[in-house]
């Protein structure tokens, strides 16, 4: 893929990922917990998250969506795009405690937009946060509390993480 | 929205991708007044302005709700309670609602072309809601996502509009997007009330309304307006609900499954029966449910500061 390089490897997110399940519901092991993946790059995490958690603890975790694009904070400039996708959160969350997933932390403003998507469902317990790669570069004061690693490249560079078959890897390529 | 691309003052003309890709957001937006917040901040800070000329209940509920669910300002203005009643011409209420500043007009109004004239004072968009015997662009937008809920493709549709179509922008409209769409469109209707013009959108034309019902997917019935009744285009009420409205004998003749449609307000036992208009084939209150989402596309659309790709 020529200028494209891999700067987490699958077998590490896999890992990564395990230990993040484990951290999950060390945190509160007797509780439930749901999880709500940002369209469209949280989504399949939080699927694998779900799964990984379920068979620790033999219990099914409930999975929601939030599709952010119309909070965006630039919303009202941005393109509409034919692309936005319903938000899906199928369960109350009132009261529960959620965990926010996606792939790449940036700037800060999509977790932002997230959480305000999320409290339009109601008000959770609390929220915490995890993503698969860090990339810093924040422009807004949110920090994940679960992280798979975090990747040092130059602003000239764009992160992103791909999957195929339920495996991730974080790569990096050249910003257009 | 061409020349208009941050307009929308009808449905001739414009691009058929462009309006499915409006119906597609419509879809999601539908979602959000389905939700316990029925909110979302994508238009904070912009303001729209209805003007609505002529009355109206349900499009400018529809539109003030569609405007303040994207929380947007939306400030509502009537023809009967403004200074258009002291003689302002429809210009200069433009341009004084445009020393406002507002994002959006909205525009109803009983001249033909009002809210195409209204864009040489304003920098705003304007959105027609509805201009005389022109078109009703919205209400064919949401007719359009309602057949796409109940049938989910226009390829082989039968759509029959039956009634009063000379003096109806609604079917206006809806002929042009319905057959833009790849419907079959056949329109029905006393003889006096039919216009020739349509014939050339590929759109059939009957006099009577049984063979426009033959085997319909979806049967769509106007609005008769009481005015137009009792002079030389129209006999009684009663005549004409003979001849023209939907029953059940009617309706049996288009496919089991067809489904009945009215933009509302409806004059019962006059174009449309009780039975019928309240049956389980009847998606009249859908079609009310749909305008919000369907105005609440248009409006996000058009705030956009860019055109679409």
């Amino acid at each position: 893929m020529g200028d494209r390089d891999v700067l987490v490897a699958p077998d590490a997110v896999a890992e990564g990922l395990e230990r993040i399940a484990k951290e999950i519901i060390d945190r509160e092991p007797d509780d439930e917990v749901f999880l709500v993946g940002i369209r469209r790059g949280g989504e399949p995490v939080a699927q694998h998250l779900a799964r990984a958690i379920g068979r620790r603890t033999g219990r099914i975790v409930k999975v929601g969506l939030v599709d952010i694009t119309l909070y965006r904070d630039d919303a009202a400039t941005a393109l509409p795009s034919p692309r936005i996708g319903p938000s899906h959160v199928p369960f109350a969350i009132e009261r529960q405690r959620v965990v926010l997933v996606d792939d790449v932390l940036y700037t800060g403003r999509t977790i932002r937009a997230a959480l305000d998507a999320l409290l339009d469902f109601g008000r959770p317990r609390r929220i915490e946060l995890c993503v698969i790669a860090d990339r810093g570069g924040r422009e807004l004061p949110i920090q994940p509390d679960y992280l798979v690693a975090k990747t040092d490249v130059d602003d000239g560079q764009r992160v992103e993480v791909t999957v195929s078959d339920e495996r991730f890897q974080v790569v990096s390529t050249p910003k257009k | 929205m061409s020349d208009e691309r941050r307009h929308l003052l009808q449905i001739e003309g414009q691009k058929t991708e462009e309006l499915v890709q409006l119906l597609d957001v419509a879809e999601t937006f539908f979602q959000i007044s389905r939700r316990a917040v029925k909110k979302v901040p994508t238009l904070r800070g912009k303001t729209v302005i209805n003007m609505f000329f002529e009355a109206s209940t349900r499009t400018r509920t529809s539109f003030e709700l569609a405007g303040k669910r994207l929380s947007a300002d939306v400030i509502n203005f009537s023809g009967s309670t403004s200074s258009t009643k002291k003689g302002e011409t429809l210009r200069d209420t433009i341009a004084t609602m445009e020393a406002m500043h507002p994002d959006v007009l909205v525009i109803r109004h009983g001249a033909s072309g009002a809210p195409h004239h209204a864009t040489n004072y304003t920098k705003a968009a304007v959105v027609n809601a509805g201009d005389g015997m022109h078109e009703h662009p919205t209400q064919a937008l949401l007719d359009a996502f309602t057949i796409r809920q109940q049938k989910k493709t226009f390829e082989g549709l039968r759509i029959a509009i039956c009634g009063d179509i000379a003096h109806s922008r609604v079917a206006r409209s809806n002929a042009h997007l319905l057959t833009m769409l790849g419907a079959e469109v056949v329109m029905a209707g006393p003889g006096t009330l039919m216009p020739v013009e349509l014939e050339a959108l590929g759109v059939k034309v009957h006099n009577r309304v049984e063979p426009a019902l033959e085997g319909a997917d979806v049967a769509m019935m106007l609005r008769i307006q009481q005015e137009r009744l009792g002079g030389a285009l129209l006999p009684s009420t009663r005549e004409y609900a003979r001849q023209f409205g939907l029953n059940r004998e009617r309706l049996a003749l288009a496919k089991d499954d067809c489904t009945v449609m009215h933009p509302g307000p409806i004059n019962r036992g006059v174009e449309i029966n009780p039975d019928v208009a309240d049956g389980d084939r009847s998606v009249i209150l859908d079609q009310v449910e749909a305008g919000v989402a369907v105005r609440m596309a248009v409006l996000w659309q058009l705030c956009a500061e860019e055109p679409l790709p």
